[in-house]
């Protein structure tokens, strides 16, 4: 059958009949234009976070631990010895030779590795103690694994060097304690030793657990708090693409023989809930174009109702079951295409709305603006599922419309 | 001898319900080519029963339609649609013009479908068909601005559009005044005479007996046959009650 005929018999229905065609296009666009919006609202919300995280915590840490405990030597020559209740009896082995294992992953790594060493700690200040995560780090080479250096709201990165047993500390630790910018706190290792340090800089990473409990030093502070001079138990790599980070991960355990921990193991609970999250998100916005999809049905049924007369003429002259069918599902085809133009255009003017709006957050104290990802994608998915799902609810109605005999509607109206 | 346009052998519908009815029952006919044939009989006989089986709108119970030598009661429902598009003509006692459309169009609707001409040539045809039916000012307009003449008119002509071998008319004058049934059933009259069969359901027994035959039917069966002036053919043959025709 002709598809210009049919075209031209659908395109004679939904232009004929403008009031309904209106309400099944506005539901349509109403369907793709919240969703987008939804998608680009919830997406932009999620990348921002996970770049927020990724800019503050190296892409991967390569530290002193094993995945597994190595076979002992006697194991090896001797394999009927077994050993048992092994103790470590030093304390923390450090990485061999860090120099030269930053050396050999620097020649082939796309990013950059830099040395640290990170111990725990107390900061005592006025009465108030915090424990903090104490990371020693060389300033010169920070700058390249970290974003420290742009996170600072007061000092720089290069102050550690400038004074003695100098230190950097989270906006939300400095504002828990009391601390300003020069001012000392005491700070405790974990074997009892305690140091007087000054505060050089504050920093603001806007992840609370970061700003609170991450306190920067130079490498010699930290070691001296752990009682281990020398000792290097960190490596923090930065990657050009974090996304790949797993993968290289893997490479640089699989070199080093070093528990290498990425971005995304480390927070591997965290991406799980964004799984969840996405799969809620999908699902409510699936459930929003199927809605919108119910007044296509509904139109569609409407037109097959008033026009089964037609239907019985178009049978009677020969037209086919499937081609009188294709006539109705052409029109809500019609009806979805015009509905989805109109509804990316809605869903556009919605997320470009949606990012003026400014959030406060009480955790941070920052004021943000809403974080909205624009994605093609979005636009051709929700198109995609919505042309479809127009389709679906057209066919259900045609095709119980062309089934009636046409017999039975030439008697009743005769 | 003259070729057989129609054929019907023992041709049975019935409709199964809680009541089961026979509305055609047992009817053996054959038309002629060019034939004009009438069929009359009171409400319910099933007059438009057999016209519909006739132009395979509805399928037999039992029984075969042959139509221009091909059998018909093993189609599919989609190869019945494609012999309608193109051996059957139909036409109504309401015109059942598609109201969007131009009497134009309308008469379009069967060549677009059947998908074989050109648009070019499909115009042309369908211009000739309305300017021969004297609706050549009237292509323009949509069913709404027709009177009811005229209407019957381009369904008519939309009937003829496929040159279909034959014509079906169900009541085509059922809802005309004298004037304009007299102009259709003319028209009628002058297709059977260029060599289209035509089988006509009609209340109107003046018009009937213009037919070259006229069959009546009651209780779904032949009840009588009559030749008129324009007999086509001997072999023209009414079977079913032969005892009861004339």
């Amino acid at each position: 059958m002709a598809t210009n005929l049919l075209l031209s018999i659908a395109w004679t229905h939904v232009s004929t009949r403008v009031r309904q065609t209106l309400v099944g296009m506005v539901g349509v666009a109403m369907g793709v234009g919240f969703t987008i919006m939804m998608a680009g609202l919830m997406q932009g919300s999620q990348i921002d976070f996970l770049r927020q995280l990724v800019d503050t915590m190296p892409h991967i840490t390569v530290n002193d631990e094993r995945r597994s405990v190595p076979n002992q030597p006697a194991e090896q020559e001797y394999a009927a010895v077994a050993m048992s209740n092994v103790a470590n009896v030093n304390r923390r082995p450090g990485i061999r030779y860090p120099d030269t294992v930053m050396a050999s992953l620097r020649s082939w790594l796309p990013g950059d590795v830099a040395p640290s060493v990170k111990t725990t700690a107390i900061v005592d200040h006025g009465g108030g103690r915090v424990g903090v995560t104490l990371t020693g780090i060389d300033p010169r080479l920070e700058v390249r694994v970290s974003k420290l250096a742009s996170q600072m709201r007061e000092g720089q990165l290069t102050d550690l060097s400038k004074a003695a047993n100098g230190i950097i500390i989270g906006q939300a630790l400095a504002e828990k304690l009391a601390i300003k910018n020069g001012n000392t706190v005491l700070l405790a290792g974990g074997d009892g030793t305690q140091i007087s340090a000054t505060v050089v800089g504050i920093f603001h990473s806007g992840l609370k657990r970061v700003d609170e409990g991450q306190v920067y030093s130079l490498i010699g502070l930290a070691q001296t708090l752990m009682g281990q001079s020398g000792i290097i138990n960190e490596l923090r790599v930065r990657l050009n693409d974090p996304l790949v980070a797993q993968k290289v991960a893997t490479q640089v355990e699989a070199q080093t023989g070093y528990k290498s921990v990425s971005w995304q193991e480390a927070n591997s609970d965290l991406l799980s809930s964004f799984s969840t999250r996405d799969f809620i998100v999908l699902t409510v916005m699936g459930a929003m174009l199927l809605s919108s999809s119910f007044a296509t049905y509904n139109i569609i049924s409407t037109i097959t109702h008033e026009k089964r007369h037609d239907i019985a003429i178009m049978k009677s002259l020969g037209m086919r079951e499937a081609s009188v069918r294709r006539i109705f599902i052409l029109e809500s085809a019609m009806m979805g295409s015009v509905g989805i133009l109109f509804g990316w255009l809605l869903g556009y003017l919605l997320c470009y709305a949606w990012s003026l709006i400014t959030i406060f957050n009480p955790l941070t104290g920052a004021t943000v603006p809403l974080q909205i990802y624009y994605s093609p994608t979005h636009y051709f998915a929700t198109g995609a599922i919505s042309i479809l799902c127009c389709a679906v609810a057209a066919f259900f109605p045609a095709r119980k419309a062309t089934r009636v005999h046409p017999v039975e509607i030439i008697r009743g109206a005769s | 001898m003259s070729e057989i346009a129609l054929q019907v052998v023992g041709l049975v519908r019935r409709v199964q319900g809680v009541i089961s009815h026979t509305l055609v029952d047992g009817i053996d006919l054959s038309v002629v080519k060019g034939e004009f044939l009438a069929i009359t009989g009171p409400s319910g006989s099933g007059k438009s029963s057999l016209l519909y089986l006739l132009g395979l709108l509805d399928a037999p119970t039992e029984g075969e339609i042959i139509i221009c030598g091909q059998a018909t009661s093993k189609l599919s429902e989609t190869e019945r649609a494609d012999v309608r598009l193109t051996k059957c003509g139909f036409v109504f006692q309401f015109h059942f013009l598609l109201p969007e459309f131009t009497a134009l169009e309308n008469v379009l609707l069967p060549m677009r479908a059947h998908g074989r001409m050109s648009a070019k040539d499909m115009n042309e045809r369908a211009m000739a068909l309305l300017t021969s039916l004297g609706l050549g000012e009237q292509t323009g307009k949509r069913p709404n601005q027709l009177s009811g003449g005229q209407r019957q008119r381009v369904a008519l002509a939309r009937a003829l559009a496929n040159r279909p071998e034959i014509i079906v008319a169900d009541e085509p004058t059922g809802n005309l005044d004298t004037a304009s049934t007299e102009q259709v059933f003319g028209i009628l009259r002058d297709i059977a005479d260029q060599g289209q069969t035509v089988v006509v359901v009609t209340h109107d027994a003046a018009l009937a007996a213009r037919a070259d035959r006229r069959i009546h039917i009651v209780d779904g069966r032949i009840h009588e046959t009559t030749f008129g002036g324009h007999r086509k053919s001997e072999t023209a043959v009414t079977t079913g009650s032969p005892e009861l025709q004339s």
